[in-house]
């Protein structure tokens, strides 16, 4: 059902979807290298976000008139499309949310809430914090343990340290798919199966990955898979929860209110079904229509050869910024993405960023929501450029040119 | 001169620069210059915690006016802390305390002083009139 042919992957084209990347800030051209925060949009979402609230606009799901059924179909279409993208079995196992941090709390709630003392949930070294402290806070609840998978120096999971963390207590596995911070792609195929072995679920951090790749739920046989629709060229504040129907039938409710209801009495009420029993209040629905299109977009896109491209960028980025003395990259996975962290002894991080805004270019410094990493590597954060498909490699040229002439200030 | 005269010989001297970097080689350089905080005295109860920099800030009370030290991991807040300490050092308590850092805004770096920047600059300067205002009610 995709609307959009899907071209050849050119980067010229492309950049013509996203407005925001035709604009200049302090004078200079802006260099867009922020994407692990968040992606730019493109038009097809703009224009969606503009037309929704100009001639479509009305609450959803229970309203008998024209424009609110229209609102209805085309908030649940989005859904489908996304359950198509992500190939999950059914639209009910989609629930959306406010984002990646809402998904995993409510898991963290709702299935956390099955569980009981002494069992334990595992994750890994290079989690971001709304991977962490959801778990921290579910263990103080309901007594679980958290254990956490060592990494070696390259940002790598040490997979045998991880075989020996795993057993029959292990009720869950919450692990990132791509670290933010360090651009690492974990082998979450492997760790699906081994956690699956000892009866634990999985859930996939998938913030850092649902825009650089093709996901297939089903294929990985993840049991959650969650990630925020502004990481992905759609709008803030909307994200997805992806749960297998199975698990999703058995959890309680995490909130209560107006939608996820079947019956309400005073004295006992009884729920709506999936994915409307995750779903209480009235939704982004603007957002979630919008984030149907930024999907229909992705369809657009030929995956693999923008996947392709961004890790040239990466690597391009990398062997040039490696010249430079006494700057070491942050993360070096075998397998890695589009990011590239960096720290120079005897510059703090926030000066060079600081200088590289001036000059148009936009990176994130500091400790990207993973302090227990910085902890690891002993620096107090990183300067981090993340690619999105739509960055040049003539970016990148003017980008190092940056960074040389804020280190010549700054030594 | 006073705390306006201070002010206003700093925006005239940064109306010269024609570029941002210009601006900010100036304040690296103010920066590489600010007399250093002793590691030994970079004590907790003189840190003050920001997302990203962090702030240490020591202060003195002598003949009636307010003195201060100050120093920060990255330089160009600490090229910042030293136009702060160009102004505010050798005042008067109770002239600190009301202080209007109008400074900061003409000469284009509101930014740093905004609490999204997390660069503590903004908690030294509330630390800096607090202490101010503590010897205004001991005197």
């Amino acid at each position: 059902m995709s609307n959009l042919e899907q071209k050849p992957f050119n980067v010229r084209e492309i950049r013509e979807e996203f407005p925001a990347l035709r604009q200049q800030v302090y004078g200079k051209n802006l260099i867009y290298f922020d994407n692990g925060a968040t992606s730019q949009k493109p038009k097809l979402v703009l224009d969606a976000i503009n037309l929704f609230y100009s001639k479509e606009n009305a609450n959803i799901h229970r309203g008998v008139h024209y424009l609110s059924q229209r609102a209805t179909t085309d908030y649940e279409a989005a859904r489908q499309r996304i359950q198509r993208y992500l190939g999950a079995r059914k639209s009910e196992e989609i629930i959306f949310t406010k984002g990646t941090t809402d998904s995993i709390n409510l898991v963290a709630f709702s299935y956390g809430s099955t569980l009981s003392a002494g069992d334990e949930i595992l994750i890994s070294a290079m989690e971001h914090h709304s991977n962490i402290v959801p778990w921290q806070m579910l263990c103080e609840r309901q007594g679980c343990i958290l254990k956490v998978a060592p990494i070696n120096q390259r940002g790598e999971l040490i997979m045998d340290e991880f075989d020996k963390l795993l057993s029959k207590k292990t009720k869950l596995v919450a692990i990132t798919h791509i670290s933010n911070t360090l651009g690492t792609v974990n082998p979450i195929k492997e760790i699906i199966q081994k956690a699956h072995a000892v009866g634990s679920k999985v859930l996939i951090d998938g913030a850092q990955s649902i825009q650089h790749m093709r996901i297939n739920v089903k294929e990985l046989d993840c049991d959650f898979y969650v990630f925020s629709s502004h990481k992905v060229f759609g709008p803030t504040g909307i994200g997805v929860l992806y749960g297998k129907e199975e698990l999703l039938d058995r959890m309680p409710p995490y909130q209560g209110g107006g939608d996820m209801i079947a019956r309400v009495t005073f004295e006992r009420t009884t729920y709506n079904e999936l994915p409307f029993k995750f779903e209480a209040g009235t939704p982004h629905i603007a957002g979630g229509i919008c984030l149907g299109k930024a999907f229909e977009f992705l369809e657009s896109v030929d995956m693999e050869a923008a996947e392709r491209h961004e890790r040239e960028l990466a690597k391009y980025a990398e062997d040039m910024l490696d010249t430079f003395e006494g700057l070491q990259i942050i993360g070096e996975a075998k397998n890695k993405t589009s990011v590239v962290s960096f720290s120079i002894k005897g510059i703090h991080p926030f000066d060079i960023g600081t200088l590289l805004d001036k000059q148009g270019i936009a990176v994130r410094t500091g400790h990207h929501c993973t302090q227990p990493l910085m902890d690891f590597y002993g620096i107090p954060g990183t300067v981090r450029a993340s690619f999105a498909f739509y960055n040049t490699k003539q970016e990148i040229d003017t980008f190092v040119e940056a960074v040389e002439r804020s280190l010549s200030m700054l030594k | 001169m006073n705390l306006t005269e201070k002010q206003e010989e700093i925006i005239q001297e940064f109306e010269v620069f024609d570029d941002w970097m210009e601006k900010y080689e100036y304040i690296i350089d103010l920066g590489k210059d600010l007399p250093k905080i002793d590691d030994a005295n970079k004590t907790e109860d003189r840190l003050i915690e920001g997302c990203q920099s962090r702030v240490w800030l020591d202060s003195h009370f002598n003949d009636g006016k307010m003195h201060f030290t100050a120093d920060s991991d990255a330089i160009i807040t600490k090229g910042i802390i030293g136009l702060l300490i160009r102004v505010l050092d050798g005042e008067e308590p109770k002239d600190i305390a009301t202080a209007d850092l109008f400074f900061i805004s003409k000469i284009g770096l509101q930014e740093h002083l905004s609490p999204t920047r997390a660069n503590g600059l903004l908690g030294m300067v509330k630390r800096l009139k607090l202490e101010a205002i503590k010897h205004i009610s001991a005197a």
